[in-house]
């Protein structure tokens, strides 16, 4: 029962880490139709931009309680600029392009992301100074640190903020009207170019944070850790149903918890033949299992191409 | 317009009535967009689809076409009963349609996209196409012969080596009827053939129908055109939100009040 | 641009054809031996590049992951041509599985093949991007089933990988050897070279004969618009698979080839960055297009080594020290080429046929732009 009991804290702790990036994920998509494969590695740059934030601010002898928060927004902010100039560079020139050009595109800003990344921070991995005295509690033989509770706790904020943003303000209304159909909001009076480019930094802003919350959790931040979290990020989006956001949230969480139940208990279930680190494989064979069998996703709608 | 091609097949059938559709409905989520549609298309007349937009003529003509499965009901075809959902099927069926927003394959030639409406109705596979025996070569010749046939069919022979995408929007029109018609279909089934033409190319497109007609091919179409429905059509079906409101002779249709109410008072042009 | 006459292109033809069959000599005498094995390797790369111009350049399915059925071929060319079963299951496999190259090679490219209507019949109907990262997991899949099928029973020596594969033998000729052939000495690379020359003849061959088909044509409709390519009557379900499985299969046979040539296999060999490398090629080839896919995998593939022996000694004249390893420049350039010829480019690096085949037939055509908006 303890073991359970212990996946599902792990799972829901990467889970709200996995629905972080998948809205990301899912808010282009909802505007754009477009997969954003270099979401991934927004989220890595933003993790990597706190690092070195951090050990200059602390190196120059700041506090780490004013340095952290002072790194994460320095973070989010090179994030937000990043993720503009990619939609500005590789995906707006292609807007009317098949839809194959700017999944290339966007696999070769991935690539460069990695590789200036390779370059600037080096091939190794790099760890992330612990700087909140992290206590384990034990919730019921389920052992759970201040961090964990925190990246928890803060995801679930932002989530909450996030809603109420694209629920209740004119620009969460602007860009519902776009993801809804964007001829129709230009003759409205939205600038769409606008929205879509605020889009794609709330979301790049949500990658860095996510980026931060990984690294803090691991104690490690690596130059290839987006791409995996990319892919399994956008699995959670697609479970969720791509294009809503309570579904990314969900999707998240349930792929968190999947991923953790699935790794605990995949040697007992196959006899031994099968290991923990199988653990990535899970989110593949999900993805395939909803796109084939649930391709709405559980929350999306269903959609028929119309002729 | 040129010597009319031959048929290349003969009809299975002699029944009179070649496309029966029964009681077919579509839904999409919450919305309805076929009501408990029937109608029934007689061999070798040219039927016309009428009614505002939105009322579900494209999505009546995606379920005939196989694009979409009916939520209820479907039809019979040539003596065969359909629900499918899968294009190809009818298309090996006899039916052959254009689209109201022209699909063609832009990145191929004129011939190219004519040489493919041959294809269902043509054998070779890998081996054919890597041997090259001689009945591949055969075929080969007979379909780009076909082709070239089509094409001068329907008034386009200039455009022979030009990419689809490159033709001006008449011929663009013009292509997608040739493709259709190299599928050998029992039925063409078009969707809005002259939106955006002048009077003059409306003409032409009515002069080029009544010949396919005449050479034994049924005509379905969709369009906004009275003139061109009055003048063309043997009969008529009305839609309007999903349901059927009328159906008959051009001239009785146009007087139906209840069209005539559908259309906000009157639809000429 | 300027045009050739008829017969002047069949003397370029006569030409480049005897250059390419001295290639492995001339390299060798003004390059030295290493190159020639460069050459080899590129050889393989252009061969899983027209595999893959089946799949993404006729059919326009976009395959991430294409470079797991290159590593399913060479894991099966291992396990069946070097000590491992032995030693792994010494009970079942007393002297070892020793297949002929003959059997082994066609062995590896159908269980290739296999995979790929495995992956493929259920993940083909859905749309382009959602299939690209379905098969990028399955690439990704295949590369972490490789490095850990090492416990309980270790089917591929995980991490380790598979060594002292049998190198390839011909009409009891091992090609590791070097051969005396007509009185003219043949290095064991030149072998290879030549093996491998034949075995892309034979792929740019199909490719070529299925290109100009009825098969060609309706994959070639598929990729520009599927609906209207069914409502023609075209199978879209089984084309897809079909150009997909035969993608997968010229890739497992060059698994194969490969296996036998570098006599060493491991799962790093198979990464993401491989089956983007092989993208590359044929996007800056022109999808579709075989002498441009050609073209793009002697780019790519030479590239390294030209960054290697360039960037390398410039950058210690500069700096006195190396800022940026090739391999991280290799890469970025290759991001930096995907944008770029996405952007502006899409149609690929040479003009492709049906643009050469309109200008000369049209004036009118002939006036638009050269460069294709769309692809």
């Amino acid at each position: 029962m303890e073991i359970f009991l212990q996946q599902i804290v792990n799972g829901l702790v990467q889970g709200s880490v996995y629905a972080l990036v998948a809205l990301g994920y899912t808010m282009v998509y909802g505007i754009l139709g477009l997969i954003n494969f270099a979401h991934g590695e927004v989220v890595m740059i933003g993790a990597m931009l706190t690092l070195s934030t951090l050990t200059a601010l602390l190196g120059w002898g700041v506090s780490p309680l004013l340095a952290l928060p002072l790194s994460i927004i320095v973070a989010m902010l090179g994030c937000m600029v990043l993720g503009y100039s990619i939609e500005r560079i590789a995906y707006r020139p292609l807007r009317h392009a098949p839809r194959l050009a700017p999944l290339i595109t966007a696999i070769g800003v991935s690539i460069v992301l990695q590789n200036i990344a390779m370059i600037i921070w080096g091939r190794g991995y790099r760890s992330f100074p612990q700087l909140i005295a992290n206590h384990p509690h034990n919730f019921g033989g389920a052992i759970i640190n201040d961090i964990q509770i925190i990246i928890f706790l803060l995801a679930l904020g932002i989530m909450a903020v996030l809603m109420v943003i694209v629920h209740r303000t004119r620009l969460g209304r602007a860009m519902r009207a776009v993801a809804e159909n964007q001829h129709a909001a230009q003759l409205m009076g939205v600038n769409i170019n606008r929205v879509i480019s605020i889009t794609f930094m709330m979301g790049s802003a949500l990658a860095a944070v996510a980026g931060v919350m990984v690294s803090a959790n691991y104690g490690l931040t690596h130059y290839y850790m987006g791409f995996i979290l990319g892919l399994k990020a956008f699995t959670a989006a697609v479970l969720g149903g791509i294009g809503n956001l309570r579904g990314a949230m969900m999707g998240g969480l349930l792929l968190g918890l999947i991923e953790s139940l699935g790794a605990g208990y995949i040697g007992d279930l196959t006899g031994g033949f099968f290991g923990s680190n199988y653990q990535d494989v899970f989110a593949f064979f999900v993805l395939v299992a909803v796109l084939v069998f649930r391709p709405s996703g559980l929350l999306g709608e269903r959609l028929a191409e119309r002729a | 317009m040129k010597q009319p091609p031959k048929k290349a097949y003969t009809m299975s059938h002699t029944e009179d009535v070649l496309l029966q559709a029964s009681r077919i409905s579509k839904k999409f989520g919450g919305l309805s967009a076929l009501n408990d549609v029937s109608l029934h298309i007689r061999r070798g007349e040219i039927y016309g689809l009428i009614g505002p937009n939105g009322a579900g003529k494209t999505t009546l003509f995606n379920v005939i076409t196989g694009l979409y499965q009916p939520s209820a009901g479907g039809f019979r075809f040539n003596g065969a009963h359909y629900q499918s959902g899968k294009p190809h099927l009818l298309a090996q069926a006899g039916i052959a349609r254009t689209f109201q927003n022209i699909r063609l394959f832009s990145n191929l030639t004129a011939l190219e996209n004519v040489m493919i409406g041959r294809h269902v109705r043509t054998r070779a596979g890998v081996f054919g196409a890597l041997l090259r025996d001689s009945s591949t070569r055969d075929e080969e010749r007979a379909i780009t012969a076909r082709a070239h046939e089509l094409l001068q069919y329907v008034g386009i022979e200039k455009s022979v080596q030009i990419l689809a995408k490159h033709l001006s929007y008449g011929e663009q029109r013009r292509l997608e009827i040739a493709r259709a018609l190299a599928t050998d279909p029992l039925l063409l089934a078009l969707d809005e053939p002259a939106a955006g033409m002048n009077a003059i190319e409306t003409e032409s497109l009515k002069m080029l129908l009544q010949t396919i007609r005449g050479n034994g091919t049924t005509v379905l179409l969709i369009e906004h055109d009275v003139k061109l429905i009055m003048g063309l059509c043997d009969r008529v079906a009305v839609l309007d939100y999903g349901k059927k409101i009328a159906e008959g002779l051009p001239e009785h249709v146009r007087n139906d009040p209840t069209v005539i109410a559908a259309y906000l008072g009157g639809g000429d042009d | 641009m300027f045009s050739f006459g008829k017969s002047d292109q069949r003397w370029i033809f006569w030409l480049l054809l005897a250059l390419l069959l001295l290639l492995p000599f001339l390299t060798d005498a003004l390059l030295g031996r290493g190159w020639v094995r460069i050459v080899d390797f590129a050889m393989l790369y252009i061969m899983l590049a027209l595999g893959l111009n089946i799949v993404v350049g006729y059919a326009g399915l976009l395959d991430l992951g294409y470079i797991a059925f290159f590593a399913v071929g060479a894991y099966c060319y291992a396990l069946t041509g070097s000590p491992h079963l032995t030693q792994a299951f010494p009970v079942a496999f007393p002297d070892g599985v020793h297949l002929t190259f003959w059997i082994v090679l066609p062995l590896a490219a159908l269980i290739a093949g296999g995979f790929g209507v495995l992956l493929g019949a259920p993940t083909l109907r859905l749309r382009g991007d959602y299939l690209a990262i379905v098969t990028l997991g399955f690439g990704e899949i295949i590369r972490i089933f490789l490095n850990n099928l090492n416990a309980p029973i270790n089917l591929t020596n995980g991490p380790q990988g598979i060594s002292r594969i049998d190198p390839v033998r011909i009409a009891d000729v091992s090609l590791s050897v070097t051969q005396h052939i007509f009185g003219v000495e043949f290095p064991s690379v030149h072998l290879y070279f030549y093996l491998f020359l034949v075995f892309t003849a034979l792929v740019v061959f199909v490719s070529h004969r299925l290109e100009r088909s009825r098969i060609g044509r309706a994959w070639m409709a598929i990729r520009e618009d599927e609906i209207a390519a069914s409502a023609m009557g075209i199978n879209t379900r089984n084309l897809k698979l079909l150009a997909f499985a035969m993608g997968a299969t010229f890739g497992g046979a060059s698994g194969a080839l490969f296996a036998g040539f570098q006599g060493f296999v491991s799962p790093e060999s198979f990464s993401l960055m491989e089956s983007i490398m092989v993208l590359c090629m044929v996007v800056l080839g022109g999808m579709g297009n075989i002498a441009g896919v050609i073209l793009g995998g002697v780019l790519l593939a030479l590239l390294p080594e030209v960054l290697r022996h360039s960037v390398v000694p410039l950058q210690q004249a500069l700096f006195g020290k190396t800022i940026v390893d090739p391999e991280s420049l290799r890469m970025l350039l290759f991001g930096g080429a995907l944008i770029v010829m996405m952007l502006y480019r899409p149609a690929g690096l040479l003009p492709s046929r049906l643009r050469r085949r309109e200008l000369r037939g049209d004036e009118a055509a002939a006036e638009e732009s050269v460069y294709d908006v769309t692809h």
